[in-house]
């Protein structure tokens, strides 16, 4: 076929048109959701006393980093899923959990501590944080990267990465109201142990399945 | 070149509304702009240039399927060549694995060459034969016997959506076909 052609064709096919990436992300992230809520109601479920712990500062802070971590990975996996792109200028985004979490170690160091410092950061769930998160964010990450597909990231590894980091960071949002260790510390050890094992999971396949 | 550009998103705009002349237009202008960037490319990878159009028109299907993720509000030149190098430094790693360098290739780059107005590739008509027998049948009659969407309809006797979304599956499967070759 002669390029003059091809474009010939192409030109007839111009009355086709796609959807937006976001409508497409939405729209598996969607579909993802049940299954990894499944995962959450099957295995884990709330913590007994949710009630009270919602009077606890540092219990609600959970979720204010892990939607922190979500919201802003799927503004930047959008921006990134066009060809033009650059990193720059939206890298701070992802920044905002990370300042979170400093804030609140600060704040709960500057209260005096209920139990001693390597007893919060060890915690009493950070094996099976480890092993949740990335398990409830799998059917997510596979969602975020169906739709990602739609688009046209020129770097497939770190638009699977920040899909990864999205899909962690909503599965880290359920694990939350599960996990009865609420000091930052904790969060910040080992859901970030977890978000990045996800993120790397994320960027393996990115670099494979967002080529376009 | 700034006026080329202007034209260039100006043409794409109207295209997004509908109109395939101007679609059909603003392929035909860039083509000579992305044949000249792919020769240039393979000529300073020590590459025989007589590969660059089956660089140009991998490029062209990225566009075209591609084409939503530009945004109207944006200029299109600066997306049209971040597709067209992220597709020429794919193309150049796919041939890294038999790479033979001449040194000849570095010395001068094409001087004074003046691009043709269209050019045949082999990877797109190869992947062609590879498609299933409606969209084979569909992209051909469009293509090579430049029949409309009308009468490709009439030929095969298929309602014109049918046309439409065989040529466009067509035109995706063949682009899944040439990425993953």
């Amino acid at each position: 076929m002669d390029t003059d052609q091809l474009i010939r064709t192409l030109a007839a096919d111009n009355a086709h048109r796609s959807p937006r990436v976001g409508a497409v992300l939405t729209l598996a992230l969607l579909v993802a959701a049940p299954l990894s809520i499944l995962i959450f109601a099957t295995f884990l479920g709330m913590r007994a006393d949710v009630m009270s712990a919602m009077r606890n500062p540092f219990f609600d802070m959970k979720f204010a980093v892990t939607l922190s971590l979500a919201i802003p990975a799927i503004i930047v996996s959008l921006h990134l899923s066009r060809p033009e792109a650059l990193m720059r200028g939206w890298g701070w985004l992802l920044l905002l959990p990370v300042g979170l979490l400093v804030v609140a170690i600060g704040g709960e160091a500057m209260m005096a501590p209920a139990m001693p410092m390597s007893m919060r950061l060890m915690g009493k769930n950070s094996r099976v944080c480890l092993l949740a998160i990335p398990a409830m964010s799998l059917p997510l990450l596979a969602g975020a990267l169906f739709g990602l597909r739609h688009g046209a990231p020129s770097r497939p590894a770190l638009a699977g990465a920040i899909a990864g980091l999205l899909s962690a960071g909503l599965a880290a949002t359920l694990y939350a109201s599960h996990c009865t260790d609420d000091s930052p510390l904790f969060v910040a050890t080992w859901y970030t142990l977890a978000t990045a094992l996800v993120a790397a999971i994320g960027a393996l396949a990115g670099s494979r399945v967002l080529r376009y | 070149m700034r006026e080329r550009e202007d034209e260039w998103t100006g043409l794409m705009r109207s295209a997004m509304a509908g109109d395939d002349a101007a679609y059909h237009r603003l392929l035909k202008a860039v083509t000579p702009v992305l044949r000249a960037a792919a020769r240039r490319g393979l000529a300073r990878a020590g590459q025989p240039v007589d590969q660059s159009e089956d660089i140009v028109q991998d490029i062209l299907l990225a566009v075209h399927l591609k084409r939503h993720t530009w945004d109207s509000e944006a200029p299109f030149a600066p997306w049209l060549f971040a597709i067209a190098r992220n597709k020429l430094i794919d193309a150049l790693r796919k041939r890294g694995r038999r790479v033979f360098v001449n040194i000849d290739d570095f010395t001068e780059i094409l001087p004074g060459e003046a691009p043709e107005e269209t050019a045949s590739a082999t990877e797109v008509t190869a992947q062609l034969n590879t498609l299933p027998q409606r969209q084979r049948d569909v992209l051909q009659s469009i293509a090579v016997d430049s029949s409309s969407i009308k009468d490709t309809a009439a030929k095969f006797s298929m309602s014109e959506g049918a046309v439409r979304v065989a040529l466009h599956r067509g035109l995706a499967a063949l682009t899944a076909k040439l990425r993953d070759h």
